[in-house]
């Protein structure tokens, strides 16, 4: 029979500095000479990372009550609308909000400046109460001042993404970047064999309380993430071919560093916020060795068309061939460009991998997995009676 | 022989002087203009790639300097905030001319300014605004 190990077993081992915790490119390389059983035997977690652009972010924030208290129903932080709807004192910040007049300043560099140690400014109006008499505040703010500074995603680390081209005569201006018209770039976001839910494609390991690597300190899986899809197409490793599966995550911001958050800002798109996510994958048996094992060649992804609407599909290519720097789609030779960045993910795997050898951070097993038969709705538009 | 791009930046009185013919003419250098932006009896803007002797390039660029018209070297011009970058990747999607590009190895973003032809495409495709070129 081959090896199985339990969570307690493998932190055990952590604890001890005697764990084999390897990248999943390590793992993957080492795939090409040793059998999933073979690995199993070796290796105890596999870490995986990305760090993309991913605009389902935010932060709530607690300002603290002032004096005379106010109960804030119209919110700004330097301009950008917050949500106004939580208690007297507690906001929402969307990472992509953002004031009209000047949209390429949004909520994600609002997290940012606050995560710098930057005074930020707040502005709140209010009807005002008996118990909360005020009717408008100005002040600054810093990291310091306010209570709780909470990361909460509610869709982040795509399993999978597409590729973007345009086979229009003009140039796209996308969230996957600039796409140049007649199918002459292609550009695409996953970090391949290191992606964090291409390691796990069965959420086997990944669940409601995994601990994770966020923005730099230690966070949590909480939720399964929004547009939750587990019945997309495969090939036939059980890897998604497009966009899957999703997770939301949370942490707390006053410990993150700015090294790992990154306000964006994409030309006639909007703004939008790097979160740098690392995963460790325990590998608790031969099925999970055989998930960490997967490697660029045998990982694909669907191309499409953004330039069309609908985004038809023109095509299926691996991340090897992306990473390579062209694509082949429809006959004609592409340019790649990646518009996430690997040399960071690269970075989050390996600090991961030392807090998990030294000893700094557990494996966690989730207290409750999550479904495995979704799909997503549409918006179906109806008619409205308007008396 | 070498070769350099520059960038010439003319007053609006200079507009109609044929300065490109005198440098092939009078120092040997062989022109090829990659980017010109001409208003008369305004301003005008253009790059040049040089190419020649390093002297004849020198004595070149002096006689372009002595009728007012400014030249300086292009990667003089072009400025990339290189220690907040997070090598994305957005830009090299857009350069066409091959200045910007991953390395293979380690993904980390690479800028050959003598490679650059001004197009300007990189400024909007950062996401973080890192890119600032003076041309005009």
């Amino acid at each position: 029979m081959s090896t199985t190990k339990t969570y307690e077993e493998i932190n055990q081992k952590l604890k001890a500095g005697k764990a084999v915790v390897l990248t999943a490119e390590e793992v993957a390389q080492m795939a090409k000479e040793l059998t999933p059983e073979e690995i199993v035997e070796k290796v105890d977690v596999v870490t995986t990372a990305t760090f993309g652009a991913m605009c389902s972010s935010g932060a709530i924030i607690n300002f603290g009550h002032a004096n005379p208290p106010i109960r804030m129903e119209k919110i700004r932080l330097n301009g950008v609308p917050c949500y106004e709807g939580l208690a007297a004192v507690d906001s929402y910040i969307g990472a992509t909000a953002c004031n009209p007049d000047n949209p390429e300043y949004g909520g994600a560099h609002v997290i940012q400046d606050l995560l710098e140690g930057k005074d930020v400014v707040l502005e709140a109006w209010a009807k005002g109460t008996d118990c909360y008499p005020r009717k408008h505040i100005k002040t600054k703010i810093n990291i310091n001042t306010i209570n709780e500074f909470t990361l909460f995603n509610p869709r982040n680390a795509y399993q999978n993404y597409n590729v973007a081209v345009n086979t229009t005569s003009t140039i796209k201006y996308t969230y996957m970047g600039s796409l140049l018209p007649n199918l002459r770039n292609a550009t695409y976001s996953t970090s391949g064999e290191l992606s964090p839910l291409l390691n796990d494609p069965e959420f086997k390991t990944i669940g409601l309380g995994t601990r994770i690597f966020l923005g730099g300190t230690q966070g949590f899986v909480v939720w399964p993430g929004t547009q939750f899809h587990t019945t997309k197409p495969k090939n036939e490793l059980g890897v998604p071919v497009t966009n899957g599966a999703t997770i939301a995550v949370m942490g707390n911001l006053k410990e993150m560093s700015p090294e790992y958050i990154q306000a964006a800002s994409y030309e006639k798109y909007g703004v939008s916020m790097f979160v740098g996510i690392g995963i460790p994958i325990p590998v608790l048996n031969v099925d999970i060795a055989k998930r960490v094992s997967i490697n660029n060649s045998q990982i694909e992804t669907s191309v499409l068309d953004y330039g069309t609407v609908g985004t038809p599909k023109l095509g299926q290519v691996t991340y090897e061939e992306l990473q390579s720097g062209t694509i082949k789609v429809k006959g004609k030779k592409i340019r790649t460009a990646p518009v996430a960045s690997l040399k960071k993910a690269r970075k989050i795997a390996d600090e991961l991998k030392k807090w998990l050898q030294n000893g700094e951070f557990e494996v966690s097993k989730p207290v409750h997995m999550f479904a495995s038969n979704t799909s997503l709705n549409g918006l179906k538009e109806t008619e409205v009676d308007n008396d | 022989m070498i070769k350099k791009r520059y960038i010439l930046n003319f007053p609006p009185q200079s507009g109609d002087k044929a300065f490109t013919y005198h440098l092939v003419k009078e120092y040997d250098i062989r022109i090829n203009i990659l980017k010109a932006e001409v208003y008369p009896g305004k301003r005008g803007s253009l790059l040049l790639e040089l190419q020649g002797k390093k002297e004849n390039i020198e004595k070149g660029v002096e006689y372009i300097k002595s009728h007012k018209i400014t030249c300086e070297s292009l990667d003089k011009r072009i400025r990339w905030k290189e220690e907040k970058c997070i090598d994305c990747g957005n830009c090299t999607a857009v350069c066409f001319a091959g200045a910007l590009n991953m390395d293979k190895q380690s993904w980390e973003l690479e800028f050959d300014k003598s490679k650059c032809v001004v197009c300007e495409l990189c400024i909007p495709a950062c996401p973080l605004n890192l890119f600032e070129i003076d041309f005009r």
